[in-house]
């Protein structure tokens, strides 16, 4: 069992009672458990156990304008004692920065909504094997199929976060995760896809036939792939990899880069950066939501937010100290988005498809060519030649590269949103890039 | 050294008999615990925006038999967790029965000194190095629009405890020195970014004014990118340069050849054993006996003492990389690259310090032999698909070759390519290997661990190159 609330905020309390006695002016503390137990399995045997047991302390003190923190995950109070202290010492030294301060009393949260994060149901690990054991099989009932691998995770988590101002709350989440990998090979070449599920609730996941199958599937349509020519080409993002492009845009509008300097999206607020039928919501408070949070990491309270709006950009990620920075309020965002999405389009998948005689439908990307200084782009990827909307081939070993400044104004999606991830975005044309290949 | 016993009501002895009960009828398995402290130091935006430090303490119990791997770990060190921990492996093995007991060799080497780097540099003298660097930096022109520098520094102790009572110990001191600079002219931004380190103190790395170099470099890189043109799209002749650009052979051939990928069968190099894989220039090694280099170790984290494994002699594949559970499948012995992030991870193989060794051509050599193509100088972060062996870089200083002669710098392209193909293109091996400044972490299965490289200059006849202009 996870550790209850009244044992984390007991020892959140003894180390705030502690600091403030050896002289900070204020505290912040997280202090969280969380337990997680995987199972993996390996073409039809158990490979895997695995049980995880993990505290862990984040503790950060203020002396006036003076920081630090410690984190540990040894919660015995002599270790404590001296952690604080030395967190104590290292403070008087650090220099002072005006911009130091725990979060305005005012925008901390006083709405605790219940969003349903937390399912109590435990699966016993021979049901996770059983899970596995399907999984694989229908996998493995594809002849092309010649390794698989799957996995299940379930993870219960509690914490608490506790400040010297007197915020004091935190909640209970749970998560239950499988995935299949599975390998193709033909005429000596290999090729691997997977298909992931992960939820709140253990009846939500995906059943094991549609992941085994998904991943099967996936796997044996890129045997075989071609390299195409070097070349301006439509590309159209399957949701896997389009939901990327809300992690660049969040990235870029974090306000410790804004602050910094260092975002191509500086100096972007209230100015249009995407086509005028994109919008961009973060919601926080999405029932059973992967990103669902009734504050951020700093008690603030999180709102819905529109980012994007008719193409223009209309909020950055605001936390506490790079707001005061930037003259701003804390939108409730330290720590980042929580469930961020693009509205979905005008037109359906098969219509997207179609818009282009010839396009290139990718479903994978490697490297990590995202440069968000300059917003250039250039990935290695793999995906299906798409003619007339037809899938014609697979292809591998091609990048695609482009500025997001250009990516963004070039951005059609269809209807077909599902909420599968943290990110989620529907399926992605992007027109305008180039494709270096042959 | 760390007494893991002291401060618990679990005493050694306790230990003992619980991992002698859990692992007696197991195949292998071991008692991993470990104690690691850490800081970070970060100057940034002209202020110190974060010091923090951090304390951890647990232990990772772990049996295996056959094929399957049973792992609990947990940060409380005591009786009743370890037990819980031992009842939960032996009710995922419990109708498996194994015999293994392959002994750990033993070594009196070492190739780092027990030292605790945080505290033989006191606060202030590294606040005022990081000063001094955004000063002297900054100083540089008024381009200069962003500086930021970094102290990380890590003294992790483990002590492994095998079943009859058998103990290992390491000590492992591990520092990084880092800054970046973002440069900003005509309404063009650039950043640079360099660091060095290492298993020494701060001060082997800093001393005498040593960390100006570590300013000079960011800004160098910084300053030739902002210069930079966008980069050709296609496939060309590429040349990379000396040390760090060895990420590349880490990725497409490294990852290739760890034990694991290659019992399941689900690495390209699987059925290549004892086959020309490259041409008969290339030589390729995995060592972790360099004195005080990042990716070396003692002994690695099931025990067994680090070596220098060759894995490709004259173009022939030799060795794969290997753990103790891949080496008994495969029937060979563990070359100490058994490793794990933490006590938090299951061991896998690692690579340590991967190098290509030295052929015989100059650099000059190569760049006069290329009519149109690229050199790489150094990259930002490579990835790779083991199955199908693709990988992919980012290059973070690079210039065009033309007619024989190093022309404009490139803005960041990506370079992809074949694992297995792309070294039988290694077609000129250069005579100035190098290491790289101690920088890198690889990451796999979602754990890091710290990596060494290294190579020559050498020229690859074929490689696509993903720029922006067609």
């Amino acid at each position: 069992m996870v550790k209850d609330q009244e044992y984390l905020k007991e020892k959140a309390l003894y180390c705030i009672d502690y600091a403030k006695k050896k002289s900070a002016t204020d505290v912040q503390i997280i202090l969280g458990n969380s337990i997680s137990e995987t199972v993996n399995f390996r073409n039809r045997n158990l490979d895997e156990s695995e049980r995880s047991d993990s505290l862990s302390i984040s503790l950060t003190i203020y002396i006036g304008k003076k920081k630090s923190t410690i984190s540990s995950s040894n919660l015995s109070k002599e270790n404590l004692v001296t952690l604080i202290e030395r967190c104590i010492d290292t403070t008087k030294i650090t220099p002072e920065d005006e911009f130091n301060s725990l979060p305005d009393n005012n925008l901390l949260a006083k709405d605790f909504k219940e969003l349903d994060l937390y399912d109590d149901t435990h699966l016993s690990n021979n049901k996770k094997i059983d899970f596995l054991k399907e999984t694989e099989e229908v996998a493995s009932n594809n002849d092309k199929i010649n390794n698989t691998e799957s996995s299940f995770t379930e993870t219960k988590s509690n914490f608490i976060l506790a400040s010297s101002d007197g915020f004091l709350n935190g909640y209970k989440s749970s998560s239950f995760s499988a995935s299949c990998v599975a390998v193709a090979a033909m005429n000596g070449a290999m090729e691997r896809d997977y298909e992931y599920t992960r939820k709140r609730h253990l009846i939500d996941i995906k059943k094991p036939k549609e992941i085994g199958s998904v991943a099967a599937k996936k796997a044996s349509e890129k045997l075989n792939p071609r390299k195409i020519g070097s070349e301006k080409i439509s590309l159209i993002f399957d949701k896997r990899i389009s939901k990327g492009v809300l992690g660049t845009l969040a990235s870029s509008i974090v306000a410790s880069s804004i602050a910094r300097g260092t975002s191509f999206l500086k100096n972007k607020l209230d100015q249009e950066i995407f086509s005028k039928e994109i919008n961009v919501i973060d919601k926080p408070d999405i029932l059973k939501g992967l990103g669902s949070m009734p504050f951020d990491s700093e008690g603030v309270q999180s709102k819905e937010l529109k980012i994007i709006e008719n193409g223009i950009l209309k909020n950055y990620l605001i936390d506490t100290y790079n707001g005061k920075k930037l003259n701003l309020s804390s939108n409730g965002r330290s720590g980042g988005t929580t469930n961020i999405y693009f509205e979905k389009g005008k037109i359906s998948y098969e219509e997207l498809l179609k818009i282009h005689p010839k396009a290139l439908y990718v479903t994978e990307t490697i490297g990590h060519g995202s440069n968000l200084v300059t917003g250039d782009y250039s990935v290695g990827a793999s995906g299906f030649l798409v003619e007339n909307g037809v899938f014609t081939y697979p292809v591998s070993e091609i990048t695609i590269a482009g500025n997001f400044k250009d990516i963004f104004k070039n951005i059609t999606l269809s209807d077909d949103l599902e909420f599968d991830y943290v990110a989620n975005s529907p399926t992605m044309l992007i027109e305008g890039m180039v494709v270096a290949g042959k | 050294m760390t007494d893991f016993f002291t401060k618990s009501d679990l005493s050694r002895k306790d230990a003992e008999n619980i991992v002698s009960e859990t692992l007696h009828a197991c195949d292998d398995g071991e008692l991993y615990l470990e104690n690691s402290k850490s800081e970070s130091i970060l100057l940034d935006d002209n202020k110190i925006k974060n010091s923090s430090y951090s304390s951890d303490l647990g232990y990772g119990l772990r049996a295996i038999t056959g094929e399957v791997v049973a792992y609990s770990h947990s940060n409380e060190i005591s009786n009743s967790s370890l037990k819980q921990s031992s009842e939960n492996l032996c009710s995922t093995l419990k109708s498996k029965k194994g015999i293994y007991s392959h002994e750990i060799p033993k070594t009196n080497k070492k190739f780092y000194e027990n030292i605790n780097p945080i505290e033989e540099k006191s606060l202030n003298s590294k606040l005022e190095i990081l000063k001094g660097v955004n000063n002297y930096t900054r100083s540089k022109g008024s381009i200069v629009q962003q500086v930021t520098a970094s102290f990380l520094g890590e003294h992790k102790s483990i002590e492994i405890i095998r079943s009859g009572g058998e103990v290992l110990t390491d000590v492992r001191p591990l520092i990084r020195f880092n800054v970046s600079v973002m440069l900003e002219k005509n309404g063009k931004k650039e950043t640079g970014v360099y660091g060095i380190g290492g298993r020494q103190s701060y001060d082997e790395y800093l001393k005498d004014g040593k960390w100006k170099k570590v300013c000079d470099e960011a800004f160098r890189i910084a300053s030739v990118n902002l210069e930079s043109k966008p980069a050709p799209a296609g496939e060309m002749k590429v040349v990379l340069g000396p040390g760090w650009p060895a990420i590349l052979i880490h990725e497409a051939i490294g990852h290739g050849l760890e034990g694991d990928f290659n019992r399941k069968k689900t690495s390209a190099f699987h059925d290549l054993m004892g086959q020309r894989v490259a041409s008969t220039s290339v030589t390729i090694v995995d060592d972790g006996t360099l004195h005080n280099r990042r990716g070396s170790l003692t002994i690695d984290d099931e025990g067994t003492p680090t070596e220098k494994t060759i894995l490709i002699e004259n173009g022939i594949l030799k060795n794969f990389m290997q753990d103790r559970l891949n080496a008994r499948l495969m029937n060979t012995k563990s070359t100490g690259n058994g490793r794990r992030e933490s006590y938090q991870h299951v061991v896998l193989p690692r690579m340590r310090n991967t190098m290509m060794l030295n052929g015989k051509y100059t650099q000059e050599e190569m760049i006069k032999s290329v009519d149109k193509g690229i050199f790489a100088v150094s990259f930002g972060g490579g990835q790779v698909d083991i199955t199908s062996g693709k990988f992919v870089f980012n290059c973070t200083e690079a210039y065009e070759i033309i007619n024989g002669k190093i022309g404009s710098p490139i803005k960041g392209a990506t370079l992809i390519g074949d694992g297995p193909s792309i070294l039988k293109e290694v077609s000129l091996v250069g005579n100035n290997m190098m290491l790289d400044p101690g920088i890198g972490t690889c990451g796999k299965a979602g754990q890091g661990v710290p990596v060494g490289v290294a190579q020559p200059s050498i020229l690859i006849n074929r490689v696509t190159v993903g720029g922006t202009q067609l």
